[in-house]
């Protein structure tokens, strides 16, 4: 890894002026993305400007039908959140399978999120339940935030500071894990919401989590395992590597489909 | 270069380290606690677990300077003298390591699971090893191991 110079920031502000007085800055949260990545010299900021000092950006709250999680929250806590398993324990059940438990430990949602990872946990469950991404500056709609392969509407300097979820009718979240990353080959992330279902996809699609348009539709009219074909989401965008070809990846966002509709109920 | 204060194993360790000085090269090439392995490079084998302020984690994906302030637990921190700690002691009744390597993040991370969930089954067991990868026993004796001080320690 190449040395960097390190600051650990004192507040929201103080994080975005550090990044700004950067060449190369990067903000660290949990690490557990951007340490390997540096480790492999696939990143090698100038500074990195740590979050872990900022005592606003950790916690959850629920209020009313909304439930909001601090930037820095990691994975574990989310997973093990009584009021978060009231509210939405779809999202509970995600958190619990991100990784492993030290990853959990320590990564966190603000991270997963501004990483965009296109097999990571976390997009789906914001692209499904609509949530909210509440920054330094401005919110932005789930559907916005996530542009692209490992790309987001973030400015280089732009802090998030929480993500809002809105309480479903009913969700699940149904994994097919890579046996060895446990990162997502597919999950499918299913919400049953006031404006009708939701269904997002992940570890499939060339540029990311993606909504299933056609699934919703079906859903919509009947929220039913039935409702799901194959045909719904084809080939065509979606990534064949080493770890499964596009019509296998075709088959499974199906699968699990199903399978979170079952769940969901 | 950044000064680094923490608690080790219930003492005061401090030095100058670099930046991108990782928690397990300062625990085991400044301080000398070579108890904590290093089994790979892509975040995932599990061999260099520690605690950091309570909570399992793997020490060569964790800044130095990340820990600063904080109270880290290795694997020397465990036994008391010549006496081992449950969890060590059922290792060793159970056949519970062969090589050794995995071992000391395999016991870290168990007594995460245990001090969190002191009842866990086999299947939780199973499933909290994730992050814990060994090449020799096929993991059946790490379980027994862990099911065995899970009971000890929850007496
Ligand atoms: C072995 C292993 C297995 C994993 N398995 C999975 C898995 O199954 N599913 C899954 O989804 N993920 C998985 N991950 C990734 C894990 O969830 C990470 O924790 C997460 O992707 C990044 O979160 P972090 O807090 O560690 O962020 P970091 O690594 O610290 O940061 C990641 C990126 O986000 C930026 N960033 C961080 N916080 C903010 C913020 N508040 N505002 C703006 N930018 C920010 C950083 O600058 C960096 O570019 C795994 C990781 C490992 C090492
Ligand atoms: S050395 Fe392999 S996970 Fe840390
Ligand atoms: S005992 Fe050899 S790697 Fe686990």
């Amino acid at each position: 890894m190449q040395d960097f110079s390190y600051r650990k920031a004192q507040s929201i502000a103080d994080a975005v002026d550090a990044m700004r007085g950067a060449d190369d800055g990067a903000f660290l949260a949990g690490g557990q993305t951007l340490l390997p990545t540096m480790k492999q010299r696939l990143a090698a900021p100038s500074d990195v400007v740590d979050l872990s000092g900022i005592a606003e950006l950790t916690g959850i709250s629920v209020s009313g039908d909304t439930v909001t999680v601090g930037a820095m929250t990691p994975h574990a806590a989310v997973a093990a959140s009584g009021a978060v398993r009231d509210a939405i324990p779809a999202l509970c059940d995600l958190a619990d399978g991100i990784g492993d438990p030290q990853v959990r430990n320590i990564g966190t949602i603000g991270g997963s999120i501004a990483n965009n990872d296109p097999a990571a946990d976390y997009p789906a469950a914001c692209v499904a339940l609509g949530a909210t991404i509440t920054t330094d500056r401005r919110e932005i709609t789930a559907d916005e935030f996530f542009t692209g392969l490992f790309e987001t509407a973030l400015q280089d300097d732009e802090v998030i500071v929480s993500v809002s979820f809105p309480r479903p009718q009913a969700a699940a979240y149904m994994k097919f894990p890579n046996p060895a990353s446990r990162y997502a080959l597919v999950g499918v992330f299913v919400a049953r919401t006031g404006g009708g279902v939701r269904v997002a996809v992940t570890g499939a699609g060339e540029d990311g989590v993606f909504r299933a348009g056609a699934m919703e539709a079906a859903l919509t009219s009947a929220f039913s395992p039935d409702s799901i074909s194959d045909g719904q989401v084809g080939e065509d965008g979606l990534m064949s590597d080493m770890h499964a070809g596009a019509d296998y990846r075709a088959h499974l966002v199906a699968v699990m489909a199903r399978r979170a509709v079952a769940a969901a109920g | 270069m950044p000064t680094v204060n923490m608690s080790v194993n219930g003492k005061p360790a401090s030095g100058e380290v670099e930046a991108r000085t990782l928690l397990v090269q300062f625990l085991r090439e400044t301080l000398r606690l070579t108890g904590t392995h290093v089994g790979c490079d892509t975040s995932q084998c599990g061999a260099c677990v520690v605690h950091v302020n309570g909570s399992s984690v793997k020490s060569c994906t964790m800044l130095a300077v990340q820990a600063d302030g904080a109270e880290v637990v290795t694997i020397e921190g465990l036994a008391d003298g010549d006496s081992l700690n449950p969890m060590q002691e059922a290792f060793r009744n159970n056949h519970g390591l062969q090589c050794g390597f995995c071992t000391p993040g395999m016991v870290m991370s168990a007594m995460d699971l245990v001090n969190r969930n002191p009842g866990a089954t086999e299947a939780e067991i199973r499933e909290w090893l994730e992050g814990n990868i060994c090449r020799c026993t096929g993991y059946h004796n790490i379980v027994k191991s862990i099911q065995e001080a899970a009971g000890n320690m929850g007496d």
